[in-house]
């Protein structure tokens, strides 16, 4: 295991940010820890990586605990948090030579990997300028290029793409995929479903400081059954009205569309079709398809007895 | 794309040849503010003038429009220089607050380096650029026709004294750095320094003030330290027959370590309480 969490609490002040999380991740492989803002996923990055003790609970990184052996954890991790973690008033170049040296590997070596990155992530011609005058995803990549100095046998990315445009989230994704080409552990939490998807082996839900599901892609989707109808409405007073007639809908109020789980698809159309005709609500689209994350998502996380779903 | 090359870490307790690790990080921390002067010449320039323009500026207004009164430069210059050193508490504050605001502490802390190297660079850093603000200082009083009458060793005294008072602000610094984390708090401090340093006999003697405000000046730690390294370079001195004013030499090395003795502690306990 690069990763074992195993009841793990942390409080704030007296509230519960994690509340005995539990998570495994085997060696040269992607997990996603997917959850609402305030679930914990910043907090179980930051215990994670050594920048915040627990109260409880043991967690072991790299082979290593990160109470007892934080500096063995630490030679051995790549770290990109939520805000870039760069020193804004060198240059590219000068940043990565600093982290470099500061990782020890010596004034010469931490020149070459320097220059080595930002050819890497397509920073080479950048390298002088200030961070301060960097767009958005450059600074992104470079910070990522620092997370990346020492080959870091687990690297935790957190909220890679928050706030990126598609061509920048592309740009990390390709990096990821990249990264694990070559062996790395890959743990990053992330508040979109499809990144999760895209990137990830495994997929850990947590909500409210502790799992609400943990498994891949599909093992997930089929938590909230193999098919759904999908109606979009015209307005939201019809989506409410429908909402109401229909078993067990997930309703989305800004796409107007409300989806429901069914066993037998064509059983399902027909009972969508009378109960709209008889309540004489106009749908504008009416569809079967496969669940996506977001609605195993919604319904895990809307559940008060989430937890027991996973279970 | 691919990330592999052939670089490891060694996370031994020294870098080879018997450095220890905490030595060869803190150089490379202070060589990270050495560049951001290079970077950034014009805000150290502007540093290096701020104390500059006051220095003329007082040394004028009390001039009378006579032009420099030259017993008043030899009183000023001394007073400058420990408020120039008082003062340097914002710059270490503004700088702490940054590197907090912008997480690259994290990063920071997250990497096999030796954690102290994060307050060890910025104290050598600080305490060099505040040197170099003192030599600058002193060479524009020189210029201005302020001298120093004892020997070598009282003068290189006087500023050490000075540098000694520099090292307790920037521990109060790093401190109320890491308290107040927003740049919003920052000017808050920034608004209270000055009036604490107006209130001692930089410009001034205590003597010439009203009885309580005048005890209020000779005690305050600044004024202790002008008053000393008045005593040491031999210029005309800012006490009156008082117990604070017979004791400068002791005050002006008391204070320093009295503060460094609080904040000292509590800004390690702070930095390490981080991952708390």
């Amino acid at each position: 295991m690069a990763i074992s969490v195993e009841g793990v609490h942390k409080r704030y002040g007296g509230k519960p940010a994690l509340a005995g999380l539990d998570l495994e991740v085997k060696s040269g492989t992607v997990q996603a820890v997917l959850g609402p803002n305030g679930a914990g996923k910043t907090t179980a990055v930051r215990i994670m990586s050594t920048l915040l003790r627990h109260d409880e609970g043991v967690v072991r990184v790299a082979g290593h605990d990160v109470r007892t052996q934080a500096p063995a954890v630490r030679a051995r991790i790549g770290l990109l948090g939520q805000h870039a973690a760069l020193d804004e008033g060198l240059g590219g170049r000068q940043n990565l030579e600093m982290f470099g040296r500061l990782n020890h590997l010596g004034a010469r070596r931490a020149g070459l990997r320097a220059d080595e990155l930002l050819d890497l992530f397509g920073l080479a011609d950048t390298g002088r300028k200030p961070v301060k005058q960097y767009s958005g995803g450059m600074r992104r990549r470079l910070d990522l290029a620092a997370s990346l100095i020492t080959e870091p046998e687990v690297l935790f990315l957190d909220e890679p793409t928050t706030g990126l445009d598609p061509r920048g989230r592309a740009e990390v994704w390709s990096a990821v995929r990249s990264l694990v080409g070559g062996g790395t552990t890959v743990l990053l939490t992330t508040q979109y479903l499809e990144e999760a998807d895209q990137l990830a082996d495994r997929i850990t839900l947590i909500d409210a400081g502790r799992v609400a599901a943990e498994g891949t892609a599909d093992e997930l989707k089929s938590l909230v059954g193999a098919d759904r109808i999908v109606v979009v409405l015209r307005d939201e007073a019809r989506l409410a009205q429908a909402a109401r007639l229909l078993p067990e809908p997930a309703v989305d109020a800004d796409s107007l569309t409300l989806s429901f789980p069914v066993e037998d698809r064509m059983a399902g159309l027909a009972l969508t079709l009378r109960v709209l005709e008889e309540a004489g609500i106009e749908a504008v689209d009416l569809a079967v398809r496969r669940p996506t994350l977001d609605e195993v998502f919604l319904h895990l996380t809307d559940r008060t007895d989430a937890a027991e779903v996973a279970a | 794309m691919s990330v592999s090359t052939s670089t490891s870490t060694s996370a031994g307790p020294s870098a080879g040849r018997g450095v220890p690790w905490v030595v060869v990080d803190s150089w490379t921390m202070t060589r990270r503010e050495l560049a951001h002067w290079a970077r950034q010449p014009v805000q150290m320039v502007v540093g290096l003038v701020f104390p500059v323009m006051l220095l003329l500026m007082f040394g004028f207004l009390v001039g009378g429009g006579r032009g420099i009164d030259g017993e008043y430069v030899e009183f000023l210059v001394p007073g400058m220089l420990a408020l120039t050193m008082a003062f340097g508490l914002e710059a270490t504050m503004t700088a702490v607050t940054q590197d907090l605001g912008k997480g690259v502490i994290d990063r920071f802390r997250a990497m096999p380096m030796s954690s102290a190297a994060v307050l060890v660079g910025r104290s050598a850093a600080d305490m060099l650029q505040s040197a170099v603000g003192l030599a600058v200082l002193a060479g524009v009083g020189l210029l201005l026709g302020w001298r120093w009458h004892g020997s070598p060793a009282a003068a290189l005294l006087a500023f050490a004294l000075l540098l000694l008072l520099r090292f307790a602000m920037l521990w109060i610094g790093i401190y109320l750095g890491m308290v107040a984390g927003r740049p919003e708090l920052v000017q808050a401090v920034q608004i209270l320094v000055w009036p604490v340093g107006f209130l001692s006999n930089a410009f001034a003697t205590a003597e010439s003030m009203p009885g309580w405000l005048g005890a209020v000046v000779e005690w305050n730690p600044m004024s202790a330290t002008a008053t000393a390294v008045r005593d040491l370079f031999g210029n005309p001195a800012a006490a009156g027959p008082s117990w604070a004013g017979d004791h400068a030499a002791l005050l002006a090395v008391g204070w320093p370590v009295l503060l460094l003795a609080v904040f000292f502690p509590l800004a390690v306990a702070r930095f390490r309480g981080l991952g708390k």
